[in-house]
């Protein structure tokens, strides 16, 4: 197992309280998997991305324990994280055309970033140029400013960037959102061959687009209001989810190559709870066709199957 | 019914304006009353712009706009007041759509003050209500609120109800769900649904090939400025037969069918180019093409009706219309 979080609880402080971003997530990553994070905005799914990596200012930690290929990962020391950040964890964001420094040709900019690591970017210089060729990037950008690469460039640029130093866990957060069908397709494929060709161990790929994930994820993990609602392989949570959440989402997408002359899809009605004060029980319920008395009790994350998980009483 | 005809636009770039950048080039379609025609391109290829200039929000460099046969291009003052009573649009960011400073109902307070300056407030009450619920938007729920308090899906909904309170027949939606969630998007598309059944007419404007697949009657695909295909939905979703049109459908992730094997590295970001070996539809379709070599320009709408309906251009178009993509 190479990422195992146990019980992970974050919340986020603010004048009207604590925002439960993040209450209490049980979830492993295995070695060579790419683990697909699916839910709506507000979710949780970029807290649990971020804590993992980097703990904002106004992030609490609460409790839980995350553990990385058998090593406690200090998530809530923000100085400690750094001998992990970049070697062993790291990030694309979301943003990843604003990510690069406008001030520096970008191969200063990478050997800047690596002396903060001790690492000679001479010597790193030709593995640098391998990755280039291999993402169809021309050697001289590294002479170059950002302001001279397209926005698909910069991309790219980041993608070998963030994973030079063969990290352990990579997180891709919302990578593909911005991009144009073409791009995001050539974006995803290349997350893939950066698994295939070992570049990272393995892979959190965060995304509201379930039809990414179900293209290059091995597991998908939906979230719903700051909790897990399911976890299983792809094709098991495309083709026979459990949560009635997991069912309305991918039964309101609509497809290419399907023809909709009468069918009408529906989407879910109402609205995620507020996290300020979520209601006790299951956090669906307010939305849920299926819900009955049992709901007020919350439902435990139970594994159904191998490598199934769901959290519905219905489902149990 | 609204009409384009050979519309273009470009830009003026570069230090004092000195280049031009043409942004669209000789675009022709209509959107008819009952209807939704999908406006379906990648960023930067105009799509944007041709709405934007439906809405008369930038100036048309060529080419003629009409609603119901009267031409729109020049028109201002009254007569754009006019025109706006008919055609309204909606657009991408919902939350940048409000004054976070006002309620989110005073867009209606608005509406209400530049184009019923004389109506009764009972009279408008029941206005607003009935164009909420047009809209599946519960009126005490949204009214009074500021935009902070209500959800993207509602505050989209108000801009459509917005819309609403005149009687258009037109309306330009802009990108409108890419910034709902999935759970919610689905019942905003469906809405639109409802508004064609009631006779308006509706341009999508969209990069999602799915939504457009889903909710439209005809489908306009643009590329850099140009008309690629265009057709009814199930002829250029089915059959498509310009080989960009096949690029972005192969492209979009499907969810019970896989991409083809994973290639690695990123080529398909470059710039894309069809196969040399492609064969254009539509200087094949030209007179004489098979006695003269060199391939002609573009004339006209630059596209051939290769089916009932279904319109196809030229492979690659050089930038002065000559065939890139065809071995001279």
């Amino acid at each position: 197992m190479s990422l195992q979080v146990t019980d992970l609880r974050v919340y986020y402080r603010t004048l009207a309280g604590d925002v439960q971003a993040l209450d209490g997530v049980t979830f492993g990553v295995a070695d060579g998997e790419i683990m697909g994070l699916a839910g709506e905005s507000g979710c949780g799914k970029s807290t649990l991305g971020n804590s993992l990596i980097r703990f904002d200012p106004r992030m609490r930690y609460i409790e839980g324990h995350v553990e990385l290929d058998g090593l406690d990962l200090p998530i809530r020391d923000t100085n400690a994280m750094n001998d992990f950040r970049f070697s062993a964890v790291s990030v694309i964001p979301q943003y990843a055309m604003s990510a690069l420094n406008p001030t520096r040709k970008i191969g200063k900019m990478i050997g800047e970033l690596l002396a903060t690591k001790d690492i000679d970017y001479q010597k790193v210089r030709p593995e640098i140029e391998r990755r280039l060729d291999m993402v169809g990037l021309a050697r001289d950008v590294l002479t170059r400013y950002p302001i001279e690469l397209s926005g698909g460039m910069k991309q790219r640029m980041v993608m070998v960037l963030s994973t030079l130093l063969n990290p352990s866990l990579l997180i891709a957060d919302e990578i593909t959102s911005a991009l144009d069908v073409s791009t995001q397709k050539a974006v995803a494929q290349t997350l893939v061959s950066f698994r295939d060709h070992e570049f990272v161990n393995s892979m959190m790929v965060i995304t509201h687009d379930m039809s990414i994930l179900y293209q290059i994820a091995d597991s998908i993990t939906v979230m719903y209001a700051g909790k897990l609602a399911e976890k299983a392989p792809t094709s098991v949570i495309i083709n026979s989810p459990r949560h009635p959440y997991s069912q309305m989402l991918i039964a309101s997408l609509p497809e290419v190559g399907v023809r909709y002359a009468d069918k009408h899809l529906t989407g879910i009605p109402g609205n995620p709870p507020s996290l300020l004060n979520p209601p006790g029980g299951c956090r669906f319920r307010a939305r849920c066709p299926l819900a009955f008395e049992k709901c007020l009790e919350e439902p435990p994350f139970i594994e159904l199957a191998p490598g199934h998980s769901v959290a519905c009483w219905k489902a149990v | 019914m609204l009409t384009l005809d050979a519309v273009s636009k470009s830009y003026k770039v570069g230090t004092f304006g000195g280049k031009e950048l043409p942004a669209v080039q000789n675009v022709s379609f209509e959107v008819a009353p009952g209807e939704v025609v999908s406006l379906i391109g990648e960023s930067g290829s105009g799509k944007t712009t041709v709405g934007k200039m439906i809405l008369r929000l930038i100036g048309i460099s060529g080419g003629q706009i009409n609603l119901d046969g009267n031409d729109i291009s020049a028109i201002k003052g009254h007569d754009l007041k006019a025109y706006y009573r008919k055609v309204q649009g909606v657009f991408q960011d919902p939350f940048s759509s409000f004054n976070p400073m006002f309620k989110a109902d005073h867009v209606l307070g608005m509406m209400r003050d530049e184009y019923f300056a004389g109506i009764s407030a009972a009279d408008w009450t029941s206005k607003v209500e009935a164009s909420l619920q047009s809209v599946s938007l519960n009126p005490g729920q949204v009214l009074n609120k500021y935009p902070h308090q209500l959800s993207g899906g509602q505050l989209q909904r108000l801009l459509i109800a917005r819309a609403l309170l005149l009687d258009i027949e037109i309306l330009v939606a802009d990108e409108i769900i890419s910034m709902l969630d999935a759970s919610t998007r689905i019942d905003v598309v469906n809405l639109l649904g409802d508004l064609k059944a009631r006779g308006l007419g509706i341009l999508f404007i969209t990069h999602d090939l799915s939504l457009g697949n889903y909710i439209s009657e005809r489908t306009v695909i643009l590329r850099q400025g140009r008309i690629v295909e265009m057709g009814a939905t199930p002829g250029v979703f089915g059959r498509p037969l310009h080989p960009y049109t096949r690029m972005l459908i192969d492209s979009v992730p499907q969810i019970h069918q896989k991409w083809g094997q994973i290639e690695a590295g990123l080529d398909a970001t470059t710039v894309w180019a069809p196969a040399a070996t492609e064969p254009c539809l539509y200087h094949a379709a030209q007179p004489g093409s098979a006695t003269t070599a060199a391939p002609a320009g573009l004339t006209g709408s630059g596209l051939v009706e290769v089916e009932d309906g279904h319109f196809v251009g030229c492979v690659q178009p050089n930038a002065d219309g000559t065939c890139g993509g065809r071995p001279a």
